[in-house]
C-alpha cells in the first residue's frame, strides 16, 4: 500500500483519478453530507505535529464520511512534548496498527524520512515548506469546478513563494497539466531557482504583471513562524503585495481567487477581495473534505 | 629489532622522487631505505606485488570526538578507522568538550593516543578559548604541548580583527591557521547547499557565498599579517578561484577538499537522509567540477576527510534537526581514486602527495616521505582490487556514511605505522 508523500512523484493520470473521484463525494447544494461505508472497520490516525483546524478537521470528516474510525493527535497533547523522538512516536502508534498515518510536520521532509522506516502508508497534510499534496488536489478540484481546463490556464501564486508547501504542490501539479504558473512575491521571498520546479512557471516581483491576464489568482498567507528574519521592510507587504479590487480588474472577467486560509485580512487580501463573488475560497474548504475521501479511500483501498 | 621489509611494490615517494617497483625495509620504527632487492635477516616480509607502496597518509582534519562524546567515537575506534582507511596519522579538531583550548587537552589527547591509538595522532588547538570567538586560547602553549595547527573548525571567528590577531600570533609560532569558512549570519539556519535542490525540496540553503565571503576576508588578512592560512574543505567554485589567485601572489595560503565533495553533488542527495548532511554541504555540480580541477590545477593541496562521527540517535531525526557531518576515513582513497585516477583527471603518483606530502608540509611535520631515516608509516594500497564499502563493518563507533553499498576500484590494502603493520585488508 501507498501512501501519498507529495505531488511531485504522483502521475497526471493518478492525479486525475483523485480528481475525478472527489466529485462522487461532493455534497450537491441544499442536500446533508452522505455517508459511505467504504472504510468500514479502517482505522486512521491524525498526527499534527503543527497547530492546524481546518486540515485536521477536514481530514477527520473525510475519514468518519466514509465510516473509518479517526483518532486525532495533537503533538502538544502526546509523548512528542516529554522528549520522545519522531521515530520513536511513530513507531508506538505504529504498533495500535492504524491503516494509515496522517500527519502534519513542521520539518520538511519528516514524512518521507518516517516512510522508509515504516511500513504503515503516510499521507502527508503539510510538510514544513516542501509539500501539502492535498491541498493542491482540492485546489485543483475547485478550479475545475469553475468550468475551467486546468491545461490552458494562467495562474498568478502570490506572496512567500519561498516558505509555500502550498505553492510546491500547486506548481507542480498545474504544471503535469501544462498550465502557464506565475510565481510572484518580493525576491526575498522568490528564489530564482523555483523557475526549475516544474516546465511552465516564471517568475515576477510586479504583483500587477502577475495578475494581468490570470484565470486564477492564489493567495498566500503570510508565514511569519516560517520566517526566521525579516525577508521585507516591516508594513510594506500589504501595499506592494496585498490583493486588492484594482488589482482584479487587471485579471481575466471570469477569474477566480483562491486561499489556503487562514487568510489574514489587511496582510495579503483585503476584505473586499476576499469576501466578493470571485472568491473561492469557501469552495475550497468544502472541496477539502471530498478531495481527502478520495484520497483516504486511495490509500486504503486502492 | 623490529624490521620490515616490504617487497616488490611499485613505491612511490614524491619527496624523494622515486616511482618504480622496489623494496622498503624499516627498521626500529624508521625507513631503513628503499631499493631493489633489499634483504634483511629475521625481517618480515609483506609481498606487495602488483600494489603501489606509499608514505603513509596524513588526514589532516577529522573528528575523534573525545573527550566528551565517546558514545559517537573516541581516539581509539577513530584511530582504527584511520588505519583501515589506510591513513598514518591524523589530525583531530578541537571541538571536543571540553573544548581542546588549553595545553592541558592537547597534552591528554596525546597522551590518551599514545597508549590507545594504532596511528599517530597530531592534535589541532583552537584559536580562541572554548572556540567561542571572543579570546585567544592559549596558542603558544599547546604549540609547545604538541598542537600542530590551530582552527575554530566548526565555529569559525566571525570577528576579522580577532582572526588577524589569530595569525600574527599563530606567525610567532609558526603554525598554521586553519579555517572552516563559513560567514554564520548568511548560513544561518541552512541544512544544504542553496540552490535548485534546496528550493524543490523545501530546505533553508547554505548559499555558496557565505564560504566564499569569509575565504575572501581570510585570504587579505592573510597577505596582511604574512600567516600561513589553510582553507578546511573547500567546496565552493569561487573559493577556488580565490585560493589560486592567492597562490599566484604567492602568498602561504593552503586550501584541503574532502572525497565527498570531491565526489557527488546535493543533487546526489537521496532526499531528507541525514547521512548527506555535512558542512560544508554537498554543493551544485559546477561546484564539485570547480574542485576537482582545483586539484589538477594545484590550487588544491590536500585530501582530507572531516571524519565525523555521529551516533545513530542523532542521525534519525528530521533532516533539519540532525547533526552535521559523516564518516570519512574507510572510503577516502576509493573515492578518490574513483573521481580522481580512473577518470583520468590526475595520475596515481599526483594523487600520493595529497595524501602525504602536501599536509606534512602545511602542517610542519616530519612524515609524509620515504626517505631514510623519516619514521616508518607506510601506506600500502590497490588502484583496482574491487570491494564493497559496508557500514556495519566500520571500526568507527558510528554508522553516518553515504557511501555505505558503494562498490570501488582500488583501495587500502595495510596500513604501517611506525614499522608495524597496524591493518591489512581481509581478502
Amino acid at each position: 500500500m501507498k501512501g501519498l508523500l507529495g505531488i511531485e512523484d504522483l502521475t497526471r493520470e493518478e492525479a486525475q483519478a483523485i480528481l475525478d473521484r472527489a466529485r462522487d463525494f461532493q455534497t450537491p447544494l441544499g442536500e446533508r453530507p452522505r455517508r459511505f461505508d467504504l472504510l468500514k472497520g479502517r482505522m486512521v490516525v491524525n498526527l499534527f505535529f503543527e497547530a492546524s483546524t481546518r486540515t485536521r478537521t477536514s481530514f477527520e470528516l473525510a475519514a468518519k464520511r466514509l465510516s473509518a474510525d479517526a483518532v486525532s493527535i495533537t503533538a502538544q497533547a502526546s509523548s512528542v512534548s516529554k522528549g520522545e523522538s519522531l521515530v520513536d512516536t511513530l513507531n508506538t502508534l505504529g504498533a495500535m496498527r492504524p491503516d494509515a498515518i496522517i500527519m502534519r510536520h513542521a520539518a520538511s521532509g519528516a514524512p518521507h524520512f518516517l516512510q522508509r522506516h515504516l511500513g504503515i502508508p503516510i499521507i502527508n497534510a503539510g510538510d514544513g515548506t516542501h509539500e501539502h499534496p492535498t491541498q493542491a488536489l482540492l485546489d485543483a478540484r475547485t478550479i475545475l469546478d469553475h468550468g475551467k481546463n486546468l491545461g490552458k490556464l494562467r495562474v498568478a501564486i502570490i506572496g512567500d513563494i519561498a516558505h509555500s508547501r502550498v505553492a510546491r504542490s500547486n506548481v507542480y501539479l498545474l504544471s503535469k497539466y501544462g498550465a502557464n504558473i506565475v510565481l510572484c512575491g518580493p525576491a526575498s521571498l522568490l528564489p530564482q531557482e523555483l523557475r526549475l520546479l516544474a516546465p511552465g512557471v516564471t517568475l515576477t516581483t510586479d504583483m500587477n504583471e502577475a495578475i494581468r491576464d490570470a484565470d486564477v489568482v492564489m493567495m498566500l498567507r503570510v508565514q511569519l513562524e516560517r520566517q526566521h528574519e525579516a525577508a521585507f521592510p516591516a508594513g510594506e507587504y500589504f501595499s506592494f503585495y496585498g490583493l486588492r479590487p484594482e488589482h482584479m480588474k487587471l485579471a481575466k472577467p471570469d477569474a477566480i481567487v483562491m486561499h489556503p486560509g487562514p487568510i489574514n485580512r489587511g496582510r495579503e487580501i483585503s476584505s473586499e477581495v476576499a469576501d466578493s463573488q470571485r472568491s473561492a475560497i469557501l469552495n475550497q474548504v468544502e472541496n477539502g473534505i471530498s478531495v481527502r475521501m478520495a484520497v483516504l479511500e486511495r490509500v486504503l483501498n486502492g | 629489532m623490529a624490521s620490515l621489509l616490504i617487497k616488490n611494490g611499485r613505491v612511490i615517494d614524491p619527496a624523494s622522487r622515486h616511482d618504480g617497483v622496489a623494496d622498503v625495509w624499516i627498521e626500529d620504527a624508521v625507513i631503513k631505505g628503499v631499493g631493489a632487492g633489499l634483504t634483511a635477516a629475521g625481517a618480515e616480509v609483506f609481498d606487495a606485488t602488483g600494489l603501489v607502496v606509499a608514505p603513509g597518509f596524513i588526514d589532516m582534519h577529522v573528528h575523534l570526538r573525545e573527550p566528551g562524546f565517546e558514545h559517537a567515537e573516541t581516539i581509539e575506534t577513530g584511530a582504527r578507522a584511520a588505519a583501515a582507511g589506510g591513513f598514518t596519522s591524523i589530525c583531530p579538531m578541537p571541538n571536543t568538550a571540553p573544548v581542546n583550548d588549553s595545553p592541558t587537552v592537547t597534552t591528554y589527547i596525546i597522551e590518551k593516543a599514545r597508549r590507545h591509538a594504532i596511528v599517530n595522532v597530531f592534535p589541532i588547538g583552537a584559536i580562541t578559548k572554548g572556540s567561542l570567538g571572543e579570546e585567544l586560547a592559549a596558542i603558544g602553549s599547546m604549540r609547545k604541548a604538541g598542537a600542530v595547527a590551530i582552527s575554530d573548525d566548526g565555529r569559525p571567528v566571525m570577528n576579522a580583527r580577532l582572526m588577524r590577531r589569530a595569525m600574527e600570533f599563530a606567525r610567532s609560532f609558526g603554525i598554521p591557521v586553519i579555517n572552516h569558512c563559513e560567514d554564520l549570519h548568511l548560513s544561518a539556519g541552512g541544512d544544504m547547499h542553496e540552490g535548485a535542490e534546496s528550493v524543490r525540496l523545501g530546505l533553508r540553503g547554505i548559499p555558496g557565498c557565505s564560504e566564499d565571503v569569509m575565504v575572501a576576508r581570510d585570504i587579505l588578512l592573510a597577505e596582511v599579517t604574512g600567516a600561513r592560512y589553510h582553507v578546511a574543505h573547500i567546496s565552493s567554485k569561487h573559493s577556488v578561484a580565490m585560493v589560486a589567485f592567492a597562490k599566484m601572489k604567492k602568498l602561504a595560503v593552503t586550501a584541503e577538499v574532502t572525497p565527498h565533495h570531491l565526489a557527488i553533488a546535493d543533487s546526489d542527495m537521496i532526499p531528507y537522509d541525514s547521512n548527506f548532511k555535512m558542512k560544508p554541504p554537498l554543493r551544485s555540480a559546477n561546484d564539485v567540477s570547480a574542485v576537482v580541477e582545483g586539484i589538477v590545477n594545484g590550487a588544491i593541496d590536500a585530501i582530507a576527510t572531516d571524519h565525523a562521527p555521529h551516533a545513530g540517535s542523532e542521525k534519525m531525526q528530521e533532516f533539519e534537526r540532525c547533526p552535521f557531518g559523516i564518516l570519512g576515513f574507510e572510503t577516502a582513497l576509493g573515492l578518490s581514486l574513483e573521481r580522481l585516477v580512473h577518470t583520468r583527471k590526475i595520475s596515481v603518483a599526483q594523487l600520493i602527495p595529497l595524501f602525504t606530502t602536501n599536509p606534512a608540509r602545511i602542517l610542519g611535520i616530519n612524515r609524509g616521505t620515504l626517505a631514510q631515516g623519516a619514521p616508518g608509516d607506510v601506506t600500502v594500497f590497490s588502484t583496482d582490487r574491487q570491494w564493497t564499502y559496508d557500514v556495519n563493518k566500520s571500526f568507527s563507533k558510528s554508522r553516518n556514511s553515504p557511501f555505505d553499498g558503494t562498490t570501488f576500484h582500488g583501495g587500502p590494502v595495510a596500513t604501517v605505522v611506525n614499522g608495524s603493520i597496524v591493518w591489512r585488508v581481509d581478502e
